[in-house]
């Protein structure tokens, strides 16, 4: 019996048909975005929060609004607790929503969480009452702190944001994926289908990304890619893989060989 | 009265408020927030906030990104 029916990925609470959360950053136009976001099936998708610029010709948020996907706001630029609690306030207020994808990056070189500062601003959000998606380090005590702390999901990066580098430390995304009870989310570093389908194999119950398909030569192309790798890539983890082996096995049964070499 | 708006220097009347001022950057009816010296200032209080002299307001809205 085949089992690919309804799999919604929860997130406090929450259903969501689709495990790819999309990003909007580096799009060169709101066309190729909201063509890009249509091709991915997303439901979800992030938003940064900026100073208002008098002279901007449409809103991500008309796209994200005509495209039926719910908002997503983050604190990007964020390098303080202090900073990224103003911004989710900010956010809630203009957005009308207490969902935040927490980011509180180290510095600009490498976009690396602030261990500390991160940490600090989920416990402050949380006693305010939002629903924290924090973007982490791969780092499974600090995931595991996260989701202390009151977190509805952590979000560990496969590598730095906007690399393509895919994910460095499987083996830390799969420390972390045994020890979470809130949904996995591999967000930053994927490059390619593939990486988003070792995410979902290695058993991340979404992948949110952006660059991969903002930057690529035809963002819907890979949109369209990244939907159905997220979708391989769950099916594969749920249908179970066989185990790796050191030598072959042979698919094919030794018995009943035509006559030959054996009877010389 | 002077008041530093999105990081620019803006001279506002003598009683203007949070509404004004935000009137003065954009004239989006919504997805817009304003903090008024690092606190949220909510849409249904702008009109009723007065500024003050040297007040630093921020407002902010959804951009591409992440």
């Amino acid at each position: 019996m085949t089992d690919t029916g309804a799999d919604p990925l929860v997130i406090a609470g929450e259903e969501f048909g689709s495990r790819l959360i999309m990003g909007t950053g580096g799009a060169p136009s709101m066309h190729v975005l909201r063509e890009a976001l249509t091709a991915s099936g997303t439901e979800l998708t992030t938003v940064a929060m900026r100073r208002v610029d008098p002279s901007a010709r449409g809103s991500v948020l008309d796209v994200l609004a005509a495209c039926g996907i719910r908002v997503l706001p983050n604190t990007a630029g964020c390098f303080t607790a202090g900073e990224a609690v103003l911004t989710a306030k900010l956010a809630r207020e203009a957005l009308g929503t207490n969902w935040v994808k927490l980011e509180v990056i180290a510095d600009e070189h490498t976009l690396l969480p602030d261990p500390v500062e991160l940490l600090d601003a989920a416990e402050q959000l949380v006693a305010d009452g939002f629903v924290v998606l924090p973007y982490t380090s791969d780092d499974p005590v600090l995931a595991r702190r996260l989701e202390q702390a009151g977190c509805a999901a952590v979000m560990p990066l496969g590598s730095p944001i906007g690399s393509g580098l895919g994910i460095r430390n499987p083996h830390n995304i799969e420390l972390i994926v045994e020890r979470a009870d809130v949904p996995v989310i591999l967000d930053a570093g994927l490059g390619t289908a593939s990486d988003a389908a070792l995410a979902m194999e290695l058993g991340c119950d979404a992948v949110l990304l952006a660059t991969a398909v903002t930057r690529a030569q035809s963002p819907a192309t890979m949109a369209a890619a990244m939907r159905h790798a997220v979708e391989a890539g769950r099916l594969a983890r749920r249908a179970g893989r066989i185990p790796m082996r050191r030598y072959a096995q042979a698919s094919s049964p030794f018995e009943g060989l035509a006559s030959g070499r054996a009877n010389l | 009265m002077n008041v530093i708006v999105n990081g620019e220097a803006r001279d506002l009347p003598a009683g203007a408020s949070v509404a004004d001022a935000v009137a003065a950057v954009t004239a989006a009816p919504s997805g817009v927030a304003a903090a008024l010296n690092d606190e949220v200032v909510t849409r249904s209080a702008w009109a009723a906030t007065p500024l003050r002299e040297a007040d630093r307001l921020e407002v902010l809205t959804a951009v591409q990104g992440g």
